[in-house]
């Protein structure tokens, strides 16, 4: 039977995975997948915790639509950005984009 | 008429005005401005003067000058007899001296401005007779003695002028300084400084017990007190002992100055005010005032003539008869002889001023003031001669000469109130009688002794050489004595008229009553009252008076006319007495010596003090402060400033240790982030 704790495991796997993601990656495209997946860590969050603790309400898929709409919009502003600062720069490196350091 | 009366000072006033401004451009002119407003004033004071003789009432015009709560200052004028007879004599005489100084000046390259003091002069004299109230009063008075002092400097190069300006203005100082006093004390208890309140008030005063002032072991009566120091005025201006000593020396003004000033009116106004404040002096308990008033009077009146007898300067020896002269008047105010002390200041104007004039003449002519190099004048100056001779007799008090009437007034006065007085003041005329028939011997008899080729004065200023003058009162090149232009004999002329005439007023028989027309004229109401007869006149009294002038006369005679006796055998006798009084007694000495010198040495001493102790105090205040800064400067350097670097060092520091964090790289944040979460994770299951 899979419960409660599993979805939470799960989540907590992802949710490490996507910050491993950020922070070992250099590339900026890469990142971004990585903020998605702990994004969608969070997901699986809300849609578990609905199903197991409160069910009679939806709020929690609400929710998780609600991040997936977000999720959407950053990866659009994030993805305009990288494409814009390669356009710049000839690169998606984020340590080479260090225009702002003195 | 009376009402004009405000106009008599202003004409000289005006005239000053003019001549302080536009005095050189004038020029020559100048004189004739100061004679013109000389003659207006004259024309108004004798109009107000024939006025109050026709039997006008008296005037009084005031007006508040400075309100000060229930006190009122009030400037304003006083017509009656008293003012109206002096104002007369002042215009006269003064005008009668304006034409003679356009002679005696001539070619003055400082005429305007001798002129132009000389206005001022009447103005301020003017005033001062004419005020209605001490403090007026006190204006003119300070204004005259102003004059004296800018017109005995009037030869300002002379090192003695100076001196004996500043000799005058600061004796009399002190006596004006007694007076201001007085003025305030009058202020003080009675609340007002007009004559005519004043006098109510000390005579209500008088009825009733009178505050007393303790002065150490004597009790005096407040209201003598305020008189002795109002007296303190007259002391100084009119030349009385002890503040006599200026007078002889303010003889280094011009003779014209002398004449005016310091024979006929300035030195007469300190008689006049006594005269005028007689109630003061007179409403005090026994008359004391008064009798304080006689006595310095006739302590100046011996020992101005004994001194005058020593002298060997012309103007000297005037100039001690007219102190001599001076104390006889405030004898004779004393003595309750209040008519016979203001008519002898009249007739003394007048044949004082003429002696001068004529001593002016005199010196004019042989360019000397030292008698005893003059001589045989006689004959090459006669209209000098016997204007001065006029004087002389009128001086000495020969009848019929008007100074016989008003001295013999004063002897009466005397005789009848203060025997003592009457000894004292016989003994003087005697020395008067004596000194002046030497002077005379001396100047007009016998051979010229002048030398026959006069050097010319040593202190030459160039401005005067320029104007071809050698001397201040100009030199004609000739060393032969000669007579003086008209312009200055005219008035010679009539001041010997004056001198002659003037005492026919105090003829018995020329008034109401068998009385003399003065006694009539001038009287102090006071008298009747207190039930006090003037003494009539009496022929004993003055065949007596008489016959000890014409004593004095002789043995002048005798000695230097004569010279049956020779002089330097009078002098043998004498031994020290001689020497005693032809240095003056030694009073201008012990003055030099008291006051001069222990001035100086004060002077000398308060500036050891200041260089020493009040400079060493502030520079120690000095050193102090400095050393003082120089403290705090070490402290700011290290104590405020190490704070202040210490913190700069240490915000430096921490930021040096903690720059390495900021990398400005996102991962290495989140890292710490992600870190930190773990910790709070592992501390949180921890705690579970």
């Amino acid at each position: 039977m899979i419960g409660l704790a599993h979805y939470l495991v799960l989540s907590s796997l992802l949710f490490g995975l996507g910050l491993f993601g950020v922070l070992t990656r250099r590339n900026a495209v890469a990142i971004l997948m990585g903020i998605e997946l702990m994004l969608n860590a969070a997901n699986v969050n809300f849609v578990a915790f609905t199903r197991f603790v409160d069910p009679t309400f939806v709020r929690g898929h609400i929710a998780a639509l609600v991040v997936i709409t977000l999720a959407a919009c950053e990866a659009v502003v994030g993805l305009a950005l990288v494409i814009n600062a390669y356009r710049h720069l000839e690169t998606v490196n984020v340590d080479q984009v260090d225009l702002l350091k003195g | 008429m009376a009402r004009l009366a405000w106009l008599i000072p202003l004409f000289p006033l005006a005239s000053y005005a003019v001549l302080i401004f536009r005095g050189r451009a004038l020029g020559d002119r100048a004189p004739f401005v100061a004679i013109g407003a000389m003659a207006l004033s004259a024309l108004v004071a004798w109009g107000v003067f024939v006025e109050q003789v026709l039997g006008a009432e008296s005037f009084v015009w005031r007006a508040a000058w400075a309100v000060g709560g229930q006190r009122v200052i009030t400037v304003g004028y006083t017509v009656d007899h008293l003012s109206a007879i002096t104002v007369a004599m002042i215009t006269l005489v003064g005008g009668l001296i304006f034409v003679y100084s356009v002679g005696y000046m001539g070619g003055d390259p400082y005429t305007p401005r001798f002129f132009a003091f000389l206005s001022l002069f009447c103005a301020g004299m003017l005033t001062m007779v004419l005020a209605n109230s001490f403090l007026l009063m006190l204006i003119g008075w300070e204004v005259i003695g102003l004059c004296s002092y800018l017109l005995i400097g009037f030869y300002f190069r002379r090192r003695s002028a100076n001196m004996a300006q500043m000799k005058a203005f600061l004796t009399t100082r002190v006596g004006d300084t007694l007076m201001l006093i007085g003025i305030m004390a009058l202020f003080w208890q009675f609340g007002t400084v007009d004559y005519h309140a004043v006098f109510e008030a000390v005579q209500r005063g008088a009825k009733e017990a009178a505050a007393v002032v303790r002065l150490g072991p004597w009790e005096v009566p407040l209201v003598t007190l305020t008189a002795l120091l109002v007296f303190g005025g007259p002391i100084g201006k009119s030349g009385q002992f002890p503040l006599h000593v200026w007078l002889p020396d303010a003889m280094e003004g011009p003779t014209p100055v002398s004449a005016l000033i310091h024979a006929a009116t300035m030195v007469a106004a300190g008689v006049y005010l006594v005269g005028r404040a007689y109630p003061l002096f007179f409403y005090t308990p026994h008359h004391e005032a008064l009798t304080v008033v006689a006595w310095v009077g006739t302590v100046t009146a011996l020992l101005a003539a004994l001194m005058a007898v020593a002298q060997d300067d012309i103007k000297r020896i005037l100039a001690y008869s007219t102190i001599s002269q001076l104390g006889f008047m405030m004898a004779g105010l004393g003595v309750l002889g209040y008519t016979a002390g203001l008519f002898h200041l009249l007739t003394h104007a007048f044949f004082k001023a003429l002696l001068f004039l004529a001593a002016g003449s005199v010196i004019h002519a042989v360019h000397t003031n030292n008698i005893k190099e003059m001589g045989g004048l006689w004959r090459p100056m006669p209209v000098t001669f016997g204007t001065f001779l006029a004087g002389f007799l009128a001086l000495a008090g020969v009848f019929p000469f008007s100074g016989f009437w008003s001295k013999d007034e004063i002897l009466l006065e005397a005789y009848h109130h203060e025997p003592a007085v009457y000894t004292v003041l016989t003994a003087a005329a005697f020395l008067t009688a004596l000194y002046m028939s030497r002077l005379v011997a001396y100047a007009f008899f016998g051979p010229y002794r002048g030398p026959a080729h006069p050097e010319p004065d040593p202190w030459l200023p160039e401005d005067y050489a320029r104007a071809g003058l050698y001397r201040p009162h100009g030199y004609h090149g000739s060393a032969e004595p000669h007579e003086s232009p008209p312009v200055m004999t005219v008035p010679l002329v009539v001041l010997a008229l004056l001198a002659f005439g003037a005492g026919f007023v105090a003829v018995p028989g020329t008034g109401p009553e068998g009385g003399s027309w003065i006694h009539h004229f001038l009287k102090f109401k006071g008298f009747e009252a207190a039930g006090i007869q003037a003494p009539s006149f009496s022929w004993p009294l003055a065949l007596r008076s008489l016959g000890v002038v014409l004593a004095g006369m002789a043995v002048a005679w005798v000695v230097y006319g004569l010279e049956w006796v020779r002089s330097d055998q009078v002098r043998a006798w004498a031994g020290p007495a001689y020497g005693f009084l032809r240095n003056r007694m030694y009073i201008d000495t012990l003055y030099g010596w008291v006051f001069v010198r222990g001035g100086l040495a004060l002077a000398a001493g308060l500036w050891w003090f200041d260089r020493h102790v009040v400079d060493g105090l502030v520079n120690l205040v000095g050193w102090t402060t400095v050393l003082t800064s120089r403290l705090h400067r070490l402290v700011d350097t290290y104590v405020v400033d190490g704070l202040v670097n210490l913190v700069g060092w240490a915000t430096r520091g921490l930021g040096l240790l903690l720059q390495p964090l900021q990398t400005g790289r996102a991962y290495n944040y989140i890292l710490v982030a992600a870190a930190g979460l773990a910790v709070l994770v592992v501390v949180s299951l921890w705690r579970l």
